[in-house]
């Protein structure tokens, strides 16, 4: 048996008639970059927020270093050490990105509910915060409106709140979505790094980016799962190729 | 978690100073309007820690300051001696649990759903006042006597005394200041201002913002107690106005104008407010109008309010400064 450290079993999500995730069971491995892929509607970023406590499930369960956490709120899910980032920017736009990363690592406090000493005092947690901004290259832009970046910059600024938290599972929506070409290259490296000491669970719909930094790769079409394995298994698999990639290819070529 | 700049600091120091010898050279009339405003100016700045800091719009707000006006005068009403720290205390846990009750309902909600919750709540405890005999109903209670602050039989200061008092009050205000000035650059005030800005990221990065809402209204809720129960010694009558919907929708005026999210732009808004209003009538009989112009103004051309104005001009000073010192390399 292989080191699983989430698990879902036959997890589903019905948004009326419409089932986003459909009885899904996947193991995701300690350690390991997990890709989902899948066409647009596939139901990737409804899994992720059925992970991170944002959905609640309609059925099935969410296992977390084996204990059920398929009711835990979005909060109680950070707790235990699964960061997430988002697809669409989701940052304190009139902070400062230290001030953003700030709030993140405060909560390496057992409880944030102090009310006398100044905050500025805590040298553990400004030292994690500015570790988050330099892992993702905004040390320069530390004392910056967070408003006053380009897009890729706000996009970094995302993954580094996430890791702020010192998280151990990381659930990726899309990071690259909308950079550069160079800040894509940045970030791929920085995911790289991090997936050396973290567990990564990525949404990407770069597939290159994707091919080079998965370890296993997981296809969804209509909320369910249509073939998970490593790479190789995923480039050769005819299914695939019919209902994704093989898309791709003729409308590319 | 903005750092007020020095000359700003500088500015409310020197306010300080001048309501710190204004009674020993202004009249009498003005003595006792200005303890007034000051007493309004804590309640106001407790209401900016909700709506400037936390985004919790309140609109039920004066029902905490009735309610800490009230539990002077029902439990003190005919008392010969009121004890200060007893009737203190008496006070404040009671309006921190009626803001903890009130607060662990409305917190469920938010945006519209809130603002008419905090209003249902303190329209109720407004008819429970206005109709209930015990309490005077809507003729409100007379205490007979002053509180007595007194530190091992030896009295500090004589609140009788409209100076005492005036100084006594100016104390609360600057006390109640400082300690929400700690309060917001303490951890807990971080995660109240990222609270306003963005809940929804502040829960997935692990905090139970519900709790920390909660604690923030009821400190605030406290507060107003306070504000309250300072009026109610000051006048020696309650009356249920202190909780009426117009009170909680003048504080928000006076927070607005005087500027949100400053805490010091709230008592700038309690001066401006109440100094207009009296100073308008003499004007003249519209004077309404007159006033609900000068709002729209503010609201239009200043929409941070008197105290964002104040930091737009220290800036621009700067910038000027900056320009100069340039022009002289």
């Amino acid at each position: 048996m292989t080191d699983s450290i989430l698990r879902t079993e036959r997890l589903s999500k019905h948004f009326g008639g419409l089932r986003a995730v459909d009885n899904l069971s996947i193991s995701f491995e300690r350690r390991k970059v997990h890709a989902i892929l899948g066409p647009n509607g596939a139901g990737k970023t409804t899994l992720i927020n059925l992970l991170s406590g944002e959905l609640q499930p309609s059925s099935g369960h969410i296992y977390y270093e084996g204990q059920e956490i398929t009711n835990h709120t979005p909060e109680k899910t950070a707790r235990i050490g699964i960061g997430r980032s988002y697809q669409k920017t989701n940052i304190f736009t009139q902070f400062t990105c230290l001030q953003n990363c700030w709030i993140g690592a405060q909560t390496m406090l057992r409880t944030s509910m102090r009310f006398f000493l100044p905050a500025s005092r805590l040298r553990q947690v400004r030292m994690q915060a500015e570790k988050a901004l330099e892992s993702c290259g905004l040390t320069e832009k530390m004392n910056h409106a967070a408003s006053s970046l380009s897009y890729g910059e706000q996009r970094q600024l995302e993954i580094a709140m996430m890791l702020s938290t010192g998280p151990e599972l990381l659930l990726l929506d899309e990071p690259l979505a909308g950079m550069g070409s160079e800040e894509s290259t940045a970030v791929v490296g920085l995911l790289r790094e991090l997936a050396k000491e973290r567990t990564l669970i990525l949404i990407e719909h770069d597939m290159d980016a994707v091919f080079a930094v998965a370890d296993t790769l997981t296809v969804m079409v209509n909320g369910a799962e249509l073939e998970t394995g490593s790479v190789e298994q995923i480039r050769s698999s005819p299914e695939v190729q019919d209902a994704y990639l093989g898309h791709r290819d003729r409308t590319e070529r | 978690m903005k750092k007020t700049p020095g000359p700003i600091m500088l500015f409310l120091l020197l306010c300080i100073g001048l309501l710190a010898i204004f009674p020993l050279v202004g009249d009498d009339f003005y003595t006792e309007l200005i303890t007034k405003i000051m007493i309004l100016s804590i309640f106001t700045i407790s209401l900016d820690l909700l709506i400037g800091f936390t985004g919790l719009i309140s609109f039920g707000h004066a029902a905490f300051f009735g309610i800490g006006a009230y539990f002077l005068a029902i439990f003190f009403q005919d008392a010969e001696q009121i004890n200060y720290w007893w009737a203190l205390t008496l006070t404040l846990s009671g309006t921190a649990l009626a803001s903890l009750i009130v607060g662990w309902i409305c917190i469920r909600t938010s945006g519209i759903y809130f603002i008419m919750l905090t209003l249902a709540f303190a329209q109720m405890f407004f008819y429970f006042f206005f109709e209930s005999p015990h309490f005077g109903g809507d003729d409100g209670i007379f205490i007979s006597s002053k509180p007595d602050l007194s530190i091992a039989a030896e009295e500090l200061v004589d609140l009788g005394n409209e100076h005492h008092f005036y100084y006594f009050v100016l104390t609360w205000m600057v006390a109640v200041y400082l300690f929400l000035s700690m309060v917001l650059r303490a951890p807990f005030g971080y995660i109240l201002v990222a609270i306003k800005a963005n809940e929804q990221r502040v829960r997935a990065l692990g905090y139970s913002t519900q709790y920390y809402k909660l604690v923030s209204f009821v400190i605030a809720g406290t507060i107003a107690g306070l504000a309250g129960f300072l009026e109610a010694a000051h006048t020696s009558f309650v009356t249920p106005a202190y909780l009426s919907w117009h009170e909680s929708g003048i504080a928000i005026m006076m927070v607005v104008l005087g500027g949100m999210g400053t805490l010091f732009g709230a008592v700038i808004g309690t001066f401006a407010v109440v100094f207009l209003q009296d100073l308008l009538p003499a004007i003249t009989d519209h004077w309404q109008i007159i006033m609900g112009g000068i709002v729209i103004a503010i609201v239009l051309f200043l929409p941070n309010g008197i105290a964002g104005a104040l930091y737009s001009l220290h800036a621009l000073l700067n910038k000027k400064g900056l320009a100069k010192a340039d022009a002289d390399d």
